[in-house]
């Protein structure tokens, strides 16, 4: 990480910059090289002197700021149609009278006798400049011209004759100079010295090859009255001039952070991770080879396009095509989304290069498609390339970058088998900058393999802390719940030996529970028939005893009624009135 | 190498730096001494004729070219060391 030391905060007068137009440059400098002032670029053959000095005149052309470039080595011709290259149209910036290139290269026959100055360039160059109103000046591989002249302290002369003469006339001047890699300069060289310390910036350009990649890099070794960072940072030339890769700073805009989710493809895995991955967020997918890395990752990438987001899909292991038509066997079905223009796949395997290069080409990737999502399969490729430090820093900056573009990233990366048995050692640890880490592993029980799905973590997340297993078939990938027996995950065909015992066990509980209502359904009836006989029992009783009451009454009736009509007959009333 | 080929000249130098006018001595010296009579020379003074430096590609000073006899050649420096500026010239030393 870089140190970003701050000197000139407290001051109040801060240098004037001039802006390089090479973006990390910029930042490490806090704003270009000092206006009106004098940086020396140095570097060996090859590290990028000449276009890191002509993207400065670029940029100033663009700006408004006239420049000129003396080419002490290269023909402006050269120079010119080398340029092309990056887009950069030089002809026509000459053309407006925004940029002059004065051929200085010293002819191979020329005689040299005695001493001579740089008082006849300066003197042209001076018109010159009054001419376009230069602001910027470039003299590029001044050490061409110095080693024509004498002795060193005619050296030093002229170095002091160039760097007085910028001054007095307020040109932001760059003068580029080739070193050797020698860390101590040759006797030739004490120049080099001298004008380090004469100059108000200092940058180093480095070029070197590790492990068989080539890496640039650039450092700002001084730089007068302002805070600069002092590290060596990688540098590389994009296909629009140099791009320097730098450690993101404090000062930079912080992402927004979204707390929307979005499915990672497959539905359980979303439950299990509370809704699905982050919106923005970073994901990385560990495992050893075959254990659907890359299924998992293309189901994110189907479910992305499905909600009609661009998505960009690198892969390194192999072609785009056959990836497709892999998943295509999983039930994930991509070829709609290319031909639509959604989904956008690349073949990575045709870039060689440092982490640097990669990176520089998947961040150009991702512009030129507009991508919201990404998945980059997988990203341990880098750390062959330029060694793990180089890779880590990269896969670093490949997070902050997708993070600052909201682009909610999927990688994956290989385990190697025999290095990292321990979960610890995920490669270039990225598992600590993602914010999910989902690591699939193969559980090998009973005479089988088979994969196991865990989350390990998943920032702001309460996820699940269980082992599933992850089915792949053609109807596309989904997870199973795990069993544990005597504190073991049980997977493949002891899970559906344990499955079916329990669909066994559950019909017999089921059986006898409908049984046992069967039973009880009859005891009802048989009650409910019972209860009505009763009622009907109850009724006849009701009816007899009425009938009882009735018979009763009407015989009393009777008898009364005799009785009257015998005292009738017997013609005593006496009887009548004296009824008991 | 003939003595009767006529030599012409064209000497830029910086004002009256120092280079510039230990060069212009020393050319007058060397053809007083190997081209009396036979040579014509234009001076230029850089400072004075910025574009004539810039057109004629003079970034060094003091330079000295030697238009005729062809070839062409340029001689940068204070014309100290006579060796290679005879040589230049296409004189040779034992054949005055």
């Amino acid at each position: 990480m870089a140190n970003r030391m701050k000197y000139g905060r407290s001051n109040v007068a801060k240098v004037p910059k001039s802006l390089t137009g090479v973006t990390g440059l910029d930042e490490m400098t806090d704003g270009g090289f000092p206006s009106g002032r004098t940086t020396i670029v140095v570097g060996g053959p090859g590290s990028g002197k000449t276009i890191l000095s002509l993207q400065f005149l670029v940029r100033g052309a663009a700006h408004g700021e006239a420049g000129i470039f003396v080419a002490f080595e290269e023909t402006s011709s050269r120079i010119i149609s080398n340029a092309a290259s990056f887009g950069w149209k030089l002809g026509e910036l000459r053309q407006q009278k925004k940029l002059f290139f004065l051929d200085a290269k010293p002819t191979t026959d020329l005689v040299q006798s005695g001493d001579f100055d740089l008082h006849g360039m300066l003197a042209a160059l001076e018109a010159k400049a009054r001419e376009i109103k230069a602001k910027r000046i470039v003299f590029d591989a001044v050490d061409v011209v110095l080693a024509l002249l004498p002795d060193a302290a005619a050296r030093r002369r002229e170095i002091y004759r160039l760097h007085e003469w910028l001054l007095a006339r307020n040109l932001t001047g760059v003068i580029s100079a080739k070193r050797g890699s020698d860390p101590i300069p040759s006797v030739d060289q004490q120049w080099f010295g001298f004008m380090q310390f004469m100059v108000d910036c200092a940058v180093i350009l480095h070029h070197g090859v590790v492990t068989g990649v080539s890496q640039r890099n650039v450092r700002v070794q001084k730089y007068r009255g302002s805070a600069f960072d002092e590290n060596e940072s990688p540098m590389l030339i994009g296909a629009e001039g140099l791009e320097v890769a730098t450690a993101p700073s404090l000062s930079r805009s912080h992402p927004k952070v979204s707390s929307r989710r979005i499915s990672s493809g497959v539905r359980r895995l979303d439950t299990m991770l509370g809704g699905g991955y982050y919106r923005g967020a970073s994901v990385l997918i560990t495992g050893f080879p075959g254990t659907a890395k890359t299924t998992l990752s293309g189901a994110f990438a189907e479910a992305s396009c499905q909600r009609g987001e661009r998505t960009l899909f690198v892969t390194f292991d192999s072609d785009s095509n056959e990836v497709i038509r892999d998943l295509g066997s999983v039930g994930i079905r991509l070829a709609g989304f290319v031909k639509s223009g959604l989904l956008r796949m690349v073949s990575a395997r045709s870039i060689t290069g440092s982490a640097e290069t990669y990176l520089v080409r998947i961040k150009m990737l991702a512009r030129q498609h507009r991508a919201r999502c990404m998945v980059i399969d997988p990203v341990s490729t880098w750390s062959n390339s330029g060694g793990d430090l180089t890779a880590h820093s990269v896969a670093e900056r490949l997070i902050d970058w997708s993070k600052l573009e909201g682009i909610t990233l999927v990688c994956t990366s290989l385990l190697d088998e025999i290095s990292s048995q321990s979960e610890v050692g995920a490669p270039m640890q990225m598992s600590t900058l993602a914010d999910t880490w989902i690591h699939l592993s193969y559980v090998i029980q009973a005479g089988e393999r088979n994969r196991g799905l865990s989350i390990i973590k998943s920032r702001g997340t309460a996820h699940s802390n269980q082992v599933r297993e992850l089915i792949l078939s053609n109807a596309g990938v989904t997870l199973a719940d795990t069993y544990s027996a005597g504190g073991e995950v049980l997977m493949g065909t002891m899970r559906w030996e344990k499955e079916s015992a329990e669909r066994a066990a559950h019909q017999i509980t089921e059986a006898a529970a409908r049984l046992k209502r069967v039973r009880l359904d009859a005891e009802e009836a048989e009650l409910a028939v019972r209860l009505k006989s009763l009622h009907v029992e109850l009724e006849a009783k009701q009816v007899e005893k009425a009938l009882l009451i009735e018979a009763t009454k009407s015989r009393e009736g009777e008898l009364s009624r005799g009785r009257t009509r015998m005292k009738e007959l017997r013609g005593s009333d006496m009887a009548i009135s004296v009824r008991k | 190498m003939s003595g009767t080929a006529r030599f012409k000249f064209r000497l830029y130098i910086a004002g009256d730096a120092e280079n510039s006018t230990r060069a212009r001595a020393n050319f007058l010296a060397i053809c007083d001494e190997h081209l009396a009579g036979r040579y014509e020379v234009e001076i230029i003074d850089v400072f004075r004729h910025p574009g004539r430096a810039l057109e004629d590609g003079i970034l060094m000073t003091p330079t000295l070219v030697k238009l005729a006899p062809s070839p062409v050649r340029r001689i940068v420096g204070t014309l100290s060391h006579i060796e290679p500026v005879l040589q230049a010239f296409g004189l040779n030393r034992s054949s005055p």
